[in-house]
C-alpha cells in the first residue's frame, strides 16, 4: 500500500499519469469522429507511415531530437493521408485496401531507410526504433507536457467545431450542400487523427496507438445512441484506460505501459459488450427470453381459446 | 546459391499471399493481414513457453489457433453491429497488446526477441535449412511457404466457382445454396496459414504488403478475377526479384525493398493503366471536352 501511496505523491509520476490521461481522452474524442467515419484503422496506417519521416528527419539533422521526430512522423502522416485520399478518390480501390497499401508502403521504404542508416555506421542511431515502440516511463518531464498541452489543443478543437463534425460525418452530402468546405474539413479531421498518433507514439508505441483511437470509441458506441454522449463516453473511457494502464505499469512491476493500458481499455470494451443496455448481450439475452416467454404465454392462451371454442 | 533461396522465398511468399489476397481486396478485408499478423503474437508467446523453443511445430499450431480465434472474435463482432474496420481494430491491437504483456512477464531472460518474431528477417532464411536424415533438403522457410502456397492453390482451384460468387455477391451465393460461412472461414483460414507461414521466416511487414500490393495493383489492370490472380502473382514475383537486387545494390533491408517496389509498380499502375489510369482518364476526358466543342 505505502508503494502505491508513494506513487500518487512522486510529481514525476503525477505528470505521467496526467499526460497519459488527456492522451487517452484526446484520442477517445477523435476516435469517435474517425469510428463514424469508418475510419478506424487509419490510426493504424498513420501510425506505421510515420516511420520514414522519422528516418528522414534523422538523416537530415544528424541528431535524436524528438522535436524534429515529431515534426517528420506529422508530415509523414499527413502525405499518408493525402496518399490515402487520392487513391480512393481517383480509382476503384477502396478505403480499406488503401490504407493497407500506404501503411505497408511507407512501412517498407521507413524499413528501408533505417537499414541504411544502421549500416551507415552513424553510431548516434541505436535507440530510433525505440521511439517507435514507446515507453511511457522513459519519457521526460518535458515531453509530458508537450503531450498535455497537444491534448488540450486537441479536444478543444473538436469541442469548438463538434456541430460541423457531426454532420460531415453522418451526411457529408448534405454538409456539402449547405456549402461546408467539406474537403478541407476531411483533411482537418484527418490532421487532427495525425497529431493524436504522432503524440501519442511515444508514449504507447506504434502498434498500439491504434487502439487508443479504435477501441474507447466502439465501447461507448455500446452505451448511447446520441454522438454527444458517445464523445464524452469515450473521451472518459480513454482517460480512465490512460490513468489505470499507467499506474499499473508505474507501481514497480516493470510492465510495459502501452500494452497495459490497450488491456485495461479492451476490459471496458469486454464489459461494454456484456453489460450495456439494450445492445450488451447480456440484455440481449433477457430480451429474447422475455419475448420467449411472451409468446409461449400468448400461443398457449390461442390455442386455449380455440379449444374452448371447439367445445 | 543464397541469392537463389532468398529471391525463392520471397515469390514463393509474393505468391502465397497474392493469391489469397485478390479475394481480400474483393471483399474489402484488406487490412485483415495485417490483424492477423499481429494478432498471432500471444499464441507464438504461449507455444513458445509450452514448448520451450523457437522454432517448432507447436508455434506454427499456436499462432494458427489464435489467428483463427481472432478471425472468429472480428466476425462476431462485426455480426452484432460493430463495424469491421472497428472490430478488426479492437481485436488485433487487444491480442498483440496481450502478447506484448507476455512477452514482458515471462521472457525477460529467454532468446524471444519481438523484433525477431515481428521482423523476421528474409536474409537469414538460407541458413535455416531442413534436413532429412542427414541430407540437407533446403531452407525451411522454403518448404513452409511452399506447403501454403500449395494449400491455397489446391483448395482455391477446387473451390473457384464458390469464392468467386461469395466475394462477388455473397446473397445470391447464399440463394444458390453455397455455404457462405463455410468459405469465409476457409478462405480465412488460407489467410491465417499463408501469414503464419511466410512471417517468421520473412518478416509480416513483407506478408502484409503482398496480400495487399499487388492483388490491387492487378485490380486497377483487369477486370476478370482469373487473370487479377495471375497479374498479381506476376507482379508479386517481380516486385520481389527486384526488391533483392535493389536492396543488395542499397546495402538495405531485402523485406522493405521488395515492398517499395511492390508499391512503386502499384504507383505506375495507379497513375498509367490502360482502363483505370489517372492520367488516361484525363486525357481521354479531354479529348471528349475538345470533340464536343468541335461538333457544337
Amino acid at each position: 500500500m505505502s508503494t502505491a501511496l508513494y506513487i500518487w505523491l512522486d510529481p514525476n509520476v503525477q505528470w505521467i499519469l496526467f499526460g497519459s490521461m488527456l492522451l487517452g481522452l484526446s484520442s477517445g474524442v477523435i476516435g469517435s469522429f474517425a469510428y463514424l467515419r469508418k475510419q478506424s484503422l487509419m490510426g493504424d496506417a498513420l501510425s506505421h507511415a510515420a516511420l520514414p519521416g522519422v528516418c528522414i528527419a534523422f538523416m537530415l539533422s544528424g541528431s535524436k531530437s524528438i522535436g524534429l521526430f515529431l515534426l517528420g512522423a506529422a508530415v509523414a502522416g499527413v502525405i499518408a493521408t493525402f496518399g490515402i485520399g487520392f487513391i480512393t478518390r481517383n480509382s476503384r480501390v477502396k478505403q480499406d485496401a488503401a490504407l493497407a497499401i500506404v501503411l505497408t508502403v511507407f512501412f517498407g521504404i521507413g524499413i528501408v531507410l533505417l537499414t541504411r542508416i544502421q549500416h551507415s555506421g552513424n553510431g548516434n542511431q541505436s535507440g530510433l526504433d525505440k521511439f517507435l515502440f514507446g515507453q511511457a516511463a522513459s519519457m521526460m518531464l518535458s515531453d509530458v507536457m508537450i503531450m498535455a498541452a497537444i491534448s488540450l489543443v486537441l479536444v478543444t478543437v473538436c469541442s469548438l467545431l463538434f456541430k460541423e463534425f457531426k454532420l460531415l460525418s453522418f451526411d457529408p452530402g448534405f454538409a456539402r450542400g449547405i456549402g461546408y468546405p467539406v474537403a478541407f474539413m476531411d483533411q482537418l479531421i484527418m490532421f487532427l487523427i495525425v497529431v493524436a498518433v504522432v503524440v501519442g507514439i511515444q508514449a504507447v508505441g506504434v502498434v498500439l496507438m491504434s487502439a487508443l483511437l479504435i477501441t474507447p470509441a466502439v465501447s461507448a458506441r455500446y452505451w448511447t445512441e446520441k454522438l454527444g454522449m458517445m464523445v464524452v463516453l469515450a473521451g472518459l473511457f480513454g482517460a480512465l484506460s490512460g490513468l489505470i494502464g499507467t499506474f499499473i505499469s508505474a507501481s514497480g512491476n516493470n510492465l510495459p505501459t502501452g500494452p497495459l493500458t490497450v488491456l485495461v481499455a479492451t476490459a471496458v470494451f469486454a464489459l461494454s459488450v456484456a453489460a450495456a443496455p439494450r445492445r450488451g448481450v447480456i440484455s440481449k439475452l433477457l430480451l429474447r427470453a422475455s419475448v420467449r416467454t411472451q409468446v409461449r404465454r400468448e400461443q398457449a392462451e390461442v390455442s386455449g381459446e380455440r379449444r374452448n371454442r371447439a367445445v | 546459391m543464397s541469392t537463389f533461396w532468398i529471391v525463392l522465398t520471397g515469390a514463393l511468399v509474393a505468391s502465397a499471399c497474392s493469391i489469397v489476397g485478390c479475394f481480400l481486396v474483393l471483399r474489402k478485408m484488406a487490412m485483415i493481414g495485417d490483424a492477423i499478423s499481429h494478432a498471432v503474437l500471444p499464441g507464438i508467446v504461449i507455444a513458445f513457453l509450452i514448448g520451450g523453443s523457437r522454432d517448432s511445430l507447436l508455434m506454427l499450431l499456436g499462432a494458427a489457433a489464435i489467428g483463427l480465434l481472432a478471425v472468429f472474435l472480428i466476425q462476431w463482432f462485426h455480426q452484432s453491429g460493430v463495424p469491421s474496420d472497428a472490430s478488426i481494430g479492437v481485436v488485433f491491437t487487444a491480442l498483440f497488446a496481450a502478447g506484448v504483456v507476455l512477452v514482458s512477464m515471462y521472457t525477460r531472460d529467454i532468446d524471444l526477441d519481438l523484433d525477431c518474431v515481428l521482423y523476421g528477417e528474409i536474409a537469414y532464411v538460407p541458413w535455416n535449412t531442413l534436413q532429412i536424415a542427414g541430407v540437407d533438403i533446403g531452407p525451411k522457410a522454403v518448404w513452409g511457404v511452399g506447403l501454403a502456397l500449395l494449400l491455397s492453390v489446391v483448395l482455391i482451384a477446387a473451390f473457384y466457382k464458390q469464392f468467386k460468387i461469395c466475394s462477388f455477391d455473397p446473397a445470391m451465393a447464399a440463394a444458390v445454396g453455397i455455404p457462405v460461412a463455410l468459405f469465409h472461414y476457409l478462405l480465412m483460414g488460407l489467410v491465417s496459414v499463408s501469414t503464419v507461414a511466410s512471417f517468421e521466416s520473412v518478416g509480416a511487414i513483407l506478408v502484409v504488403g503482398m496480400l495487399v500490393v499487388p492483388p490491387a495493383t492487378a485490380y486497377l489492370l483487369t477486370e476478370k478475377l482469373g487473370r487479377m490472380i495471375v497479374y498479381s502473382v506476376l507482379i508479386g514475383c517481380a516486385s520481389s526479384v527486384i526488391g533483392y537486387f535493389a536492396a543488395s545494390m542499397l546495402d538495405a533491408s531485402i523485406a522493405g525493398s521488395m515492398i517499395s517496389i511492390a508499391g512503386g509498380i502499384f504507383l505506375i499502375a495507379l497513375l498509367f493503366s490502360p482502363s483505370h489510369g489517372v492520367v488516361l482518364r484525363k486525357i481521354k476526358q479531354k479529348q471528349m471536352v475538345r470533340q464536343a466543342s468541335i461538333a457544337e
